[in-house]
């Protein structure tokens, strides 16, 4: 084929601006590869590292019933981490790489797994703050350009709305009970709100992939839009079961039609994002722990594999 | 390390009911089909979305090449009357 880049820049071009998925085999700017790379395995990590601070409530649990649904919310986080990993390889990364990645310090995870949980009302603040903060984010990924990232969306979205509801009903329980529970409750809150507003990352004027990302609708909505959206659902959620939002900024604007609300502790989040929050050591730790303590399993099966190969 | 990049990738295909298409639905590593089969029950099918799984290596599968659709499906374009539409009926017969 005689094309040259220039074409193909063009016929990348035009694909975005006609809202057409890219996919796997099409041609892609190397940067806009990179970006996704970027991004996705990003994203896969989240959903993996994130099974871990739930994963430290699953044995004390206080009734079998929430165990079970505790369980099965942590299992479809797996099945997010594999979507995600499976869409991102179709870039021509391979497992191995990404994971390294992550063990080496090169890629990131949402800081927010940095956080540790620690009552049972954090369970509840997790699935109804930060899933649902997830959910806003994944929801407008699900128009994202390229074609293997979005369908996992879909698919992701599909299973989320359970997470935030049963985040949510700890939540409700809670402040109907004791005095304590709804102190323990109100804890919760008190200690994920913040940190759930940083998981929109920065202001869009200091975000530095974000106007590329833009561009390439990678990003199809801004943070702090969406981080809008996410404080005016959440707000009435709050109010609905009488715990109060930690934030004396917090107010109505009938102009604007959503609510105002507080300045970010930035300092904190670059804290965090360098590697100084609370569990930044203990969560890498823990999963390249898992990863080598797997190891003679993966053994065990090219094993197998190679002897079945060889009869 | 030892064994990296040994799993072979496997695409995988559900079908949601009895009677409808087995759809794509992802892809997953697995040392075998019989281990792609469970992984993708524990993966693709934790709610019941399907009655039937495939599991295929992605290197079995042949795929055209978009780049060269319009060769490729040049025959179908200047076919109009492989279309319903193509023919008018009579006024009064509009059920056919
Ligand atoms: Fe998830
Ligand atoms: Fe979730």
């Amino acid at each position: 084929m005689a094309e040259t880049t220039e074409d193909l820049e063009q016929a990348f071009e035009a694909k975005i601006a006609a809202e057409e998925k890219i996919e796997p085999k099409d041609w892609m700017p190397e940067a806009y590869r990179k970006n996704l790379v970027r991004q996705m395995s990003q994203h896969a990590h989240s959903e993996v590292i994130g099974m871990q601070p739930e994963g430290n409530w699953l044995t004390r649990a206080p009734t079998l019933k929430r165990k079970c649904i505790l369980l099965a919310k942590i299992q479809d986080e797996g099945g997010h981490g594999l979507y995600l990993y499976s869409a991102t390889e179709t870039l021509g990364v391979s497992r191995e790489e990404l994971i390294d990645a992550l063990h080496e310090g090169r890629a990131k995870y949402a800081s927010i797994f940095n956080y540790p949980s620690l009552t049972w009302a954090d369970i509840g603040a997790i699935g109804w703050l930060v899933d649902g903060a997830a959910i806003v984010n994944q929801i407008s990924l699900q128009r994202t350009s390229y074609g293997p990232y979005a369908r996992a969306m879909v698919r992701i979205c599909k299973e989320e709305s359970f997470h935030q509801r049963q985040g949510y009903e700890i939540m409700v329980e809670l402040a109907r009970g004791s005095d304590a529970q709804k102190a323990m409750a109100q804890d919760a809150l008190n200690r994920w709100w913040w940190p759930s507003l940083m998981m929109f990352g920065p202001h869009d004027a200091e975000s530095a992939h974000s106007a590329q990302s833009m561009l390439w609708k990678i990003k199809r909505q801004s943070n702090d839009d969406l981080r809008q959206k996410f404080v005016d659902q959440t707000v009435p959620q709050a109010e609905a079961i009488g715990l109060r939002i930690p934030d004396d900024a917090l107010v109505w604007n009938e102009a604007r039609g959503h609510y105002d609300f507080g300045e970010i502790d930035w300092d904190e989040f670059q804290r965090v994002i360098r590697g100084d929050g609370l569990c930044n050591r203990q969560r890498l730790r823990h999963h390249k722990q898992a990863h080598d303590d797997g190891a003679w399993v993966r053994e065990a099966m090219a094993a197998y594999a190679a002897r079945e190969e060889n009869v | 390390m030892s064994n990296r990049n040994m799993m072979p990738l496997f695409e995988v295909f559900v079908r949601g009911k009895r009677g409808l298409d087995h759809i794509h639905v992802g892809s997953l590593h697995a040392h075998d089909a019989e281990q792609a089969l469970e992984y993708a029950r524990d993966t693709y099918i934790r709610r019941g979305e399907g009655v039937s799984i495939w599991v295929v290596e992605s290197k079995h599968i042949h795929a055209s090449q978009e780049s060269d659709a319009q060769a490729f499906y040049d025959p179908m374009d200047d076919k109009p009357y492989r279309h319903a539409t193509y023919y008018t009926l009579p006024d009064g017969v509009d059920n056919m």
